[in-house]
């Protein structure tokens, strides 16, 4: 273990993330919000000083491999959590840190569950606070990092694989720097783009900010305790559902576009199947509802944003699906598992991942139907290496391992088995809402510390896909 | 520039890492494992598929690259590969091409078929061998400037003319004009000044103009005895041996080949004359003694197998032979060559290597960049790297005394048109000069990178 590099990398991401925070003092200012200074200049402080003296020098020894690249970066997204909550205790908008930690966690991972009840007393400066980690988290600070850094480090892959999302991480140019930047080119277009038509539709511009950036990072913190329903207006629920939605496409896919290779971006086999089952459930899930709304446009309205909102793992809402037949409730529940594509910025299993494991699937089915059967499985009609239908699998073992442990210990709390299941689903997701009382209308304020605890490390775990943060832990010898 | 290389084998993973500093590099290759490790380590772009696919190629942007490189296993697939990609669009390309059969056909692909350069590790390691053999005491010749300079590792001998000899000296005592660049002292590498004295055991590397580094050997072997070699034993008959025996009895050395293979054997005796071939196991010691092998001025170990060849090397020096040529397939055992005792350890992989290099820096040089050619020494280490001055710079026709040079830098010469100059202080560097630099700083791009 190159412990030197580890911590030099660490210090970048830090430095960065304590750049981030003089965003939102100039926020407090505009709004003559006195706190910020001590709220935020404190963390930026600290920020600032481990990121410098963890960067002083370049270490000699700059060999970094897939257990550095991992062990840099859960620990990096530790840290920077735990920092990040402090702006929120210090002003004493959340009183105790768990709380406030797990209000962190849930931004940089994208989450958006939130545990206040009343989140329109925030100050601005925290809510624009807690809709940036969204933004930030959303594509990976250390993504940043590579695209500011100008070293030419050969061996970064091994932690852009540890931070981006999807069973295959590749480059889109030869150098990983120009690929960060055009990721970050691609995520900066789109969230400006969609700040300004929320302005057209009447949204002030700290609200539009703030929405764009939650919902670019497929996050879900809105300022509004009934969320995007605040504003009610079909216009803002269609541009952010349609965001949301883009933002939960293969990142790849806009490059493509941009160079013009319209062929590339079409034959991708997953977003294809990520609008199919966008258009699938909303259907369905339209047809089961019908009765609690007046008409079919309004049905359509609701179904069509609350679908958008889970599949992509952003987790706003306009509606209270808790009112939702159980069918609905549960078609939700699946989605979350489905979530966006490889490579975006959303959560969930991947939509990938989900189609090779029915490939797979359907596969085996052949070969005990047929032993002579020779099948192989395929996604943008290439034969899928053996070693990522294994790494597939083993994924899903996992998640499902570490599920089942954490809803162990959130039942410590009392509540109801489906409520503590869906309380883990939702967190390990990054999705933001789950059923009954931690449904859209509801909040997770009612856990007890250990059990945020516990919430805020599935986040991570579903945010950096398990096994950096499982590396982070394993007890090594070298 | 955008460079795309096919096949991704050990000359293919190791261009791949030199060149990703500085150029945007794309490799192809079928194997996902070795593609996934090259990306992994480097800072390149990886695309699994058969590089014979127009779709493949198209997925690497072949149309907007500067140069493929085709380094796959397969010498018909390079071929294929380069004629596919250049009516695709690419600028120039290399093909590596190693079977004797293409060998007369070399200039009709490359003006006919467009190949921009061909290159053949056989060929060129069994030419590097028999430089080596030629000049006994050389462990290596580069030559630079189109043949003028030549750049030679020496190894200083007990009881040469050259231990205890300090640097300011050795020009009048040899009454020869050459330049000692760099000292390879055990471990330590210097770039000496006038004071630095020479010792037995030193590695030294020396620039000189072509005849006057033939001089030179003639005046360090004179001091002892006649030393050329006269008969030589090569020890495995693969594609190397074929060229290298062609080349020694062209000097009119005698040479006996020992292979195991029977097949090989006929073959080879097919296609070369008025050398000795046995098929015999050439790793027996009886056999070696039987051949006489041990009584050979030279012997060089050229089975496929890296480990078989360095004990064979060791045991031939053992015995008394002379001059050892060890071959190795794998780079890293190049760094033994130390430990080992063993001179001269050629690897076919490192010298097409630089031999790409050199062309990929060249055609850099058309766009704008100074570097002509560029070495690399000890391991690396050390670069030696020629410099074309092209434009009228502040350090252009000013004494090179007033100069003041970076640190672990020294001007080794210059060429001005067909005269060879050894630099001294009083010299200057006018325009259209090849200035040759030996350095240990890494990276220098452009002459103004030399001075302070």
């Amino acid at each position: 273990m190159n412990y030197r590099m580890i911590s030099y990398v660490m210090g970048q991401i830090l430095k960065v993330v304590g750049l981030f925070m003089l965003l939102p003092i100039i926020v407090g200012f505009i709004y003559g919000e006195k706190h910020v200074i001590a709220s935020f200049g404190i963390p930026f402080l600290i920020t600032m000083a481990i990121g410098f003296s963890f960067t002083l020098s370049k270490p000699k020894n700059n060999a970094v491999y897939s257990m550095e690249g991992f062990v840099s970066v859960a620990a990096s997204w530790v840290t920077m959590s735990c920092i990040g909550a402090l702006p929120f205790v210090i002003s004493g908008e959340i009183k105790d840190y768990p709380s406030a930690l797990f209000e962190t966690v849930s931004g940089f991972t994208t989450t958006g569950a939130s545990i206040l009840s009343d989140v329109e007393a925030m100050s601005r400066s925290c809510l624009f606070w807690r809709a940036f980690t969204h933004w930030l988290g959303g594509m990976g600070v250390l993504m940043f990092v590579l695209a500011i850094m100008s070293s030419n480090d050969s061996r970064t892959m091994h932690m852009m694989r540890a931070e981006c999302a999807g069973p295959k991480v590749g480059r889109l140019v030869s150098k990983s720097r120009f690929s960060a930047r055009i990721l970050y080119g691609i995520y900066i277009t789109l969230t400006v783009s969609e700040a300004i038509l929320l302005m057209l539709g009447g949204m002030p511009l700290y609200d539009a900010i703030v929405h764009s950036c939650s919902s670019a990072g497929t996050g879900g913190f809105s300022m509004w305790g009934n969320s995007i329903g605040h504003y009610n207006s079909v216009y803002i629920e269609m541009v952010v559902a349609t965001f949301i939605i883009l933002f939960g496409v293969n990142f790849n896919l806009y490059y493509y576009l941009l160079i013009k290779k319209f062929s590339l971006a079409y034959k991708n086999e997953e977003v294809r199947t990520y609008f199919g089952v966008i258009i699938a459930s909303t259907v369905i899930i339209a047809i089961n509802v019908h009765k609690l709304y007046d008409g079919v446009g309004d049905t359509l309205r609701h179904t069509f944003f609350m679908v958008a909102s889970t599949i992509t793992s952003a987790g706003f809402s306009t509606t209270d699906t808790a009112k939702w037949p159980v069918f609905s409730q549960t078609l939700l529940l699946m989605l979350m598992f489905v979530g966006s594509c490889a490579g975006s910025t959303g959560g969930g299993m991947k939509v990938s991942r989900i189609m090779i494991l029915i490939k797979t699937g359907i596969k085996e089915l052949k070969y005990i139907t047929n032993p002579r059967a020779v099948a192989t499985v395929k996604m943008d009609g290439k034969p899928v290496e053996k070693d990522v239908v294994r790494g597939v699998s083993n994924y899903l073992i996992l998640f499902m391992m570490l599920m089942c442990i954490s809803v162990l210990l959130v039942t410590l709390n009392g509540f109801s088995i489906e409520e503590s299941t869906s309380a883990v689903i939702t967190c390990m997701n990054n999705i933001g809402f789950g059923v009954g009382r931690f449904g859209p209308a509801g909040n997770l304020g009612g856990l007890n510390a250990f059990s945020k605890v516990v919430l805020c490390f599935d986040m991570l775990l579903g945010r950096l896909e398990i096994y950096p943060l499982i590396m982070l832990f394993v007890p090594r010898k070298r | 520039m955008d460079i795309i290389i096919v096949g991704c084998g050990k000359v293919g993973s190791s261009l791949a890492e030199v060149l990703s500093s500085e150029h945007n590099i794309t490799i192809v290759d079928k194997k996902e494992a070795l593609v996934e490790a090259a990306s992994n380590d480097f800072d390149v772009m990886g695309i699994v598929g058969n590089c014979l696919q127009t779709e493949i190629l198209e997925e690497a942007n072949v149309s907007k690259a500067n140069i493929m490189i085709a380094v796959t296993a397969s010498d018909e697939v390079n071929i294929l590969t380069c004629l596919i990609a250049k009516k695709m669009g690419v600028r120039h390309c290399i093909a590596r091409v190693r079977s004797p059969e293409f060998d007369k056909q070399l200039v009709f692909m490359r003006e006919e078929l467009g190949i921009s350069m061909m290159v053949n590790p056989d060929y060129n390691a069994a030419n590097e061998i028999a430089k080596v053999l030629r000049y006994p005491e050389a462990i290596n010749i580069e030559s630079f400037a189109k043949g003028r300079v030549d750049l030679a590792e020496i190894r200083i001998t007990s009881g040469s003319i050259l231990d205890g000899v300090s640097l300011s000296q050795l020009s009048r005592r040899l009454r020869l004009d050459v330049l000692i660049c760099a000292v390879q002292r055990g471990e330590e590498l210097t770039i000496p000044n006038g004071n630095f004295v020479l010792r037995a055991g030193d590695k030294i590397h020396m620039t000189a103009s072509h005849s006057n580094m033939v001089k030179f050997f003639k005046s360090i072997s004179a001091a002892y005895r006649e030393k050329r070699v006269k008969r030589a034993v090569l020890i495995g008959g693969g594609r190397v041996a074929y060229h290298l025996a062609q080349q020694l009895i062209e000097m009119g050395v005698k040479v006996k080949i020992i292979e195991i293979d029977r097949d090989r054997c006929l073959e080879l005796s097919d296609r070369l004359n008025k050398v000795d071939i046995s098929c015999a196991d050439g790793t027996d010691h009886d056999i070696l003694e039987e051949e006489r092998v041990y009584d050979a001025d030279a012997v060089v170990t050229l089975t496929g197998i890296d480990e078989e060849n360095i004990l064979l090397s060791l045991l031939a020096k053992n015995n008394g032979v002379e001059k050892v040529v060890t071959k190795v397939n794998r780079m890293s055992l190049m760094q033994l060559s130390d430990t080992l005792d063993l001179d001269s350890i050629i690897s076919p992989k490192t010298i097409t290597v630089n031999q790409i290099l050199q062309y990929v820096r060249a055609k850099q040089n058309s766009l704008g960049n100074n570097v002509t050619t560029l070495y690399r020494l000890v391991n690396d280490r050390l670069e030696a790297i020629e410099f074309v001055v092209r434009d009228k710079k502040d350090y252009v026709e000013v004494p090179l005394k007033k100069l003041k040079l970076r640190s672990g830098i020294l001007i080794a010469s210059i060429v001005r048109g067909n005269d060879l100059i050894i630099p001294k202080g009083d010299d200057c560097l006018m325009l259209n000069d090849s200035v040759v630099v030996v350095t240990t700083t890494k990276g220098m791009h452009d002459l103004s990178n030399i001075f302070d």
